[in-house]
């Protein structure tokens, strides 16, 4: 079935290509393949088009081995071939055919080097080949491919196809490239006028590039169609736009939650202006890194685990050394803020030079788990993973330390020493081993937060000092002492940014943020969601 | 606020550091070289590399019988990421430790703050980073590249090669940025690129969140012309960037960007794969095939006992700025500054690229301009590489400079002489 299939679909390719004139003689694919051995990369693009043009099946292997650096030159007679194996002689192959063809040292051989435009021009030549392949999965992608890079000559392929394929999700995107390959054809125009409308269809930025791309090369009655399908694509977009910005706005937001919350804790519920707040942030990460580490030589196949093995083991790692910085250092200190300042910058400093003699000054590896990676589109909204686990991530941190506060008997012990230390301390409870504790659980969670900006920052030494002052600042500005005022000042912040950053830019942007917060805190020196009663003075 | 704070800090870490490091006693029959590179603070991540390469140069040169027949000896000081703190270090290492030359600085703020203590005091820097030109000292020697020795090559194959029609200049804001983008565009307009097909944005130092940044650039690639990114996006801020740029789903064959601050340190601490494609401009990549290069390579695993150490371009800046002042101190006969300062110009050193780099009166050298994509492997595929380029100082694409020469030979000796009147000292310095 699937070669008859491949021969019908090479019967009538071969067809269309005498209709275009070309002559079968003219694309002989081994004269072909050992041209590649002497072309420059503009040749190449050439030649790689004249070999899609065969619509032979059979070269596919050789296109995706060309794609991945597998094409070599043998430099004894110019000949090309597939050259696969690790070591010092590889096994060859012919490219036309694919057949064995005896084995050659490394060094008797030169790479074909590829580079973006090749890469392209194999992409659009394998999207066309793969477009009747038997397996769904390649054929989508092919139609993707075509989609990608809209050209006359896959017309009479991407019809062929469509006749054939039965999937409706493939048979959408062959339409849509159809209709993107017909626009730059020399079909009439009352065909063209159709393909506007699906490509209208499609939407996205994608659309309107296409649509703008053909603008220029279409029959001039075209113009008005076009330019309403963009004016109409445009009007979407503006909507969408809006909601990106909220989505934006909603992860910068939720990465200025996690990196403050611990500090809602150290500075916000026990006073204590902690600057080494972000190297907690930063130990969090190198824990991510070590496990990472542990897993990739003892237990690859973890390796998606990785994250959810290093969450306990930072949390407990810089629990720990968030309670011995509490007992040996900020325990002297209570009630003198500006001695802890000066302390806690200073421990800050000999913790980041710390880890830099320990691991080196450079970046360090922290790979994504594949859950993490690539995005997805919602409607316009194109909603990347990483970005929508840390959001959910730090909303569970902040419902977990929430209900720890409120429901635990800590909790209520916390709670109570903060209120009111004395009377707390005549209760029973042993108030210096709260507060080793208490700082100890900011501490753990500034860990935890480092595991999750692993995934979306560097991991180097310098890591905590981009966050300490976001984190102070929303701590401040959502008020102190108070979880929900830093739950609200976290977000609102993300998202006045993310708006004003598209108008203003990046720079002026964040200036603006600040200033709109010194004005707020003019107004209401006690940030959004104040403290009341005794326990404020 | 973090600034000072920063600052604050950088002074407090360095005052602990400085008394440790500075301390190292020579005797008598040595010749002393600084290296004057940050190993605490935010610049450590790229400094620290360097200071090992002058290191292991000396340590090879010493092996060879040193120079003049003396035993080469580093003195390493730690600036600490300071800028003013540059300044204080490079004083005392000419002062107080009497050293011959120093190998140091990467950012151009660093570089500004300590000019005027090399002049004043009479001695030599090299200076082994891209940057931005317009600056051209009699005591300060640029190894890495200016503008045209990356940039302008970088954008040229970007036109040629991938047929790029707009172009969107992203940067880091500070001076290097700013002031290769504003080349960058003259230039793009003299090829005919209309002005509403440039976007130049920039963001801050460290910038870590780039959602709406790329989501930007994807906007401007869909106008239905090929477009690409030009980076001088600065080392921290580039991870975040790339993994939101493979996140976002760009891949380099629709919108590539080439980067001027990205090289096989940057992408050490990457997952490569998504990138694919994305391409650098630089005067040496460690994929280089060369032999001169290959020993280097084998050497720097050695010096590190550590075979996964990469290495980069400032690295190969550093070793010809290292071995061209050691050929002119053999031509000279001595390492007093102003008789090394004469004998340096036109000196020939191997560079790592199979060719020769020649000192210029300009005090800028002679390397070629290498292209490279980004490997899975986390190396660069080289996908172009020019003839020699002289380094240009005074850019001929900024109206303030399009006038001006440097050339330090006897006669003229002369950072910023203008053509078009015919006298030392037009604008700048």
């Amino acid at each position: 079935m699937t070669t008859f299939r491949n021969a019908a679909a090479a019967f009538a390719f071969l067809l269309s290509l005498l209709f275009s004139g070309l002559a079968a003689a003219q694309s002989d694919p081994a004269a072909l393949f050992d041209q590649l051995g002497k072309a420059n990369f503009a040749e190449t693009e050439k030649i790689i088009a004249e070999l899609g043009k065969t619509g032979d099946v059979k070269l596919v292997p050789a296109f995706e081995a060309f794609s991945a650096g597998d094409l070599y030159l043998r430099k004894e007679d110019g000949k090309v071939f597939v050259a696969r194996g690790t070591g010092a002689t590889l096994q060859l192959f012919n490219p036309a055919t694919g057949e064995a063809t005896g084995e050659a040292a490394k060094g008797a051989l030169t790479k074909l080097k590829v580079n973006n435009t090749v890469r392209r021009a194999i992409n659009n030549a394998l999207g066309g080949l793969t477009l009747l392949s038997p397996d769904k999965a390649v054929r989508f992608a092919a139609a993707q491919a075509v989609l990608k890079s809209p050209s006359a000559d896959n017309l009479a392929l991407l019809e062929a196809a469509l006749e054939k394929e039965t999937d409706s999700g493939v048979r959408t995107i062959m339409e849509e490239a159809k209709a993107v390959s017909l626009l730059s054809s020399d079909r009439p125009v009352d065909q063209k006028k159709l393909a506007i409308e699906t490509i209208k269809k499609i939407g996205g930025r994608d659309a309107i590039g296409i649509l703008r791309s053909a603008e220029a090369s279409v029959d001039a009655s075209l113009k008005p169609d076009i330019d309403k399908a963009i004016a109409g694509i445009e009007d979407t977009l503006k909507l969408w736009d809006a909601a990106q910005n909220v989505w934006y706005g909603l992860s910068l937001g939720s990465v200025l939650l996690l990196a403050a919350i611990g500090l809602a804790i150290t500075f916000g519920v026990m006073g204590v202006i902690n600057m080494a707040h972000g190297e907690m942030v930063m130990i969090g990460a190198y824990s991510t890194f070590i496990v990472q580490e542990f897993i990739r030589q003892n237990a690859p196949e973890l390796f998606d685990w990785s994250l959810a093995i290093a969450l306990p083991v930072a949390f407990v790692v810089t629990g720990a050394v968030g309670l011995v910085l509490e007992r040996s250092v900020i325990r002297f200190l209570y009630g003198r803020p500006l001695e802890t300042l000066l302390a806690t910058w200073g421990v800050s400093l000999v913790l980041q030079q710390a880890v830099r003699s320990l691991f080196g000054p450079t970046n360090r590896e922290v790979g994504n788990p594949s859950w993490m990676s690539g995005s997805f589109q919602l409607g316009g909204l194109a909603i990347t993973w990483n970005r929508l686990w840390i959001i959910l991530f730090s909303i569970v941190v902040f419902l977990a330390l929430l209900a720890l506060l409120k429901r635990s008997a800590f909790g209520l012990q916390m709670r109570a020493v903060t209120q009111n230390r004395r009377m707390a301390s005549s209760m029973g409870i042993k108030t210096p081993w709260v507060d080793a504790f208490t700082f100890a659980l900011g501490s753990g969670i500034a860990g935890l937060a480092g595991v999750a900006l692993s995934q979306i920052d560097n991991v180097s030494p310098n890591l905590g000092q981009s966050y300490i002052i976001d984190s102070f600042m929303v701590v401040v500005f959502g008020g102190v002492g108070n979880l929900w005022g830093t739950l609200v000042g976290a977000l609102s912040l993300g998202i006045v940014n993310k708006f004003l950053e598209p108008y203003v830019g990046a720079v002026l942007g964040k200036i603006l943020v600040l200033v709109l917060i010194i004005l707020f805190i003019q107004k209401r020196p006690r940030g959004l969601f104040a403290l009341k009663g005794r326990a404020v003075e | 606020m973090s600034l000072k704070i920063k600052l604050s800090g950088a002074l407090l870490a360095a005052a602990m550091s400085a008394t440790a490091l500075s301390g190292a006693f020579a005797a008598e029959d040595t010749i002393k070289i600084g290296v004057l590179h940050s190993l605490s603070g935010t610049m450590a991540i790229s400094e620290t590399t360097l200071k090992d390469a002058v290191l292991m140069l000396v340590e090879e040169q010493n092996k060879k019988g040193g120079v003049l027949g003396k035993k080469l000896e580093a003195v390493v000081v730690d600036p600490a990421s300071d800028w003013p703190l540059f300044a204080e270090k490079a004083r005392d290492l000419i002062a107080k430790d009497k050293v011959a030359a120093v190998f140091g600085c990467w950012t151009s703020s660093s570089r500004k703050s300590v000019l005027p203590v090399f002049e004043e005091l009479n001695s030599i820097l090299f200076y082994p980073v891209q940057y931005e030109g317009e600056e051209s000292s009699r005591n300060i020697f640029y190894t890495g590249a200016a503008p045209n020795q990356q940039a302008i090559p970088a954008v040229d194959y970007l036109l040629e090669e991938e047929g790029v029609k707009r172009f969107v200049l992203e940067g880091t804001d500070y001076v290097y940025p700013r002031t290769t983008n504003k080349i960058l565009e003259a230039y793009l307009i003299s090829k005919g690129i209309p002005k509403e097909d440039i976007l130049i944005n920039y963001t801050p130092f460290g910038f870590s969140d780039w959602q709406t940044e790329v989501a930007k650039i994807k906007e401007f690639g869909s106008a239905g012309k090929k477009a690409a990114v030009v980076s001088t996006v600065n080392g921290d801020a580039n991870v975040p960037f790339y993994k939101e740029l493979g996140n976002q789903g760009i891949k380099a064959t629709d919108i590539p960007v080439v980067a001027f601050s990205v090289g096989e340190e940057e992408l050490a601490g990457l997952d490569t794969k998504p990138l694919v494609g994305h391409l650098a401009a630089w005067n040496y990549f460690q994929s280089v095939e060369a032999d001169a290069n290959a020993e280097f390579i084998k050497t720097w695993h050695a010096y590190t006992k550590n075979d996964k150490r990469v290495t980069n371009d400032p690295m190969e800046a550093t070793y010809i700025g290292f071995n061209a002042w050691v050929k002119a101190v053999e031509a000279a006969g001595t390492t007093d500054t102003d008789k090394v300062l004469d004998s340096i110009i036109g000196v020939a050193v191997p560079n790592l690229s199979g060719g020769y780099s020649t000192v210029m009166p300009n005090h800028h050298i002679t390397k070629p301009v290498l292209i490279g994509e980004i490997q899975e492997d986390g190396q660069f595929s080289i996908v172009k590489e020019t003839a020699s380029v002289v380094g240009d100082e005074w850019s001929d694409f900024l109206p303030d400079s399009k006038d001006l020469i440097s050339d330090w030979r006897a006669p003229m000796s002369c950072g910023n002489f203008n053509v078009a009147t015919g006298k030392c000292g037009g604008k700048g310095k």
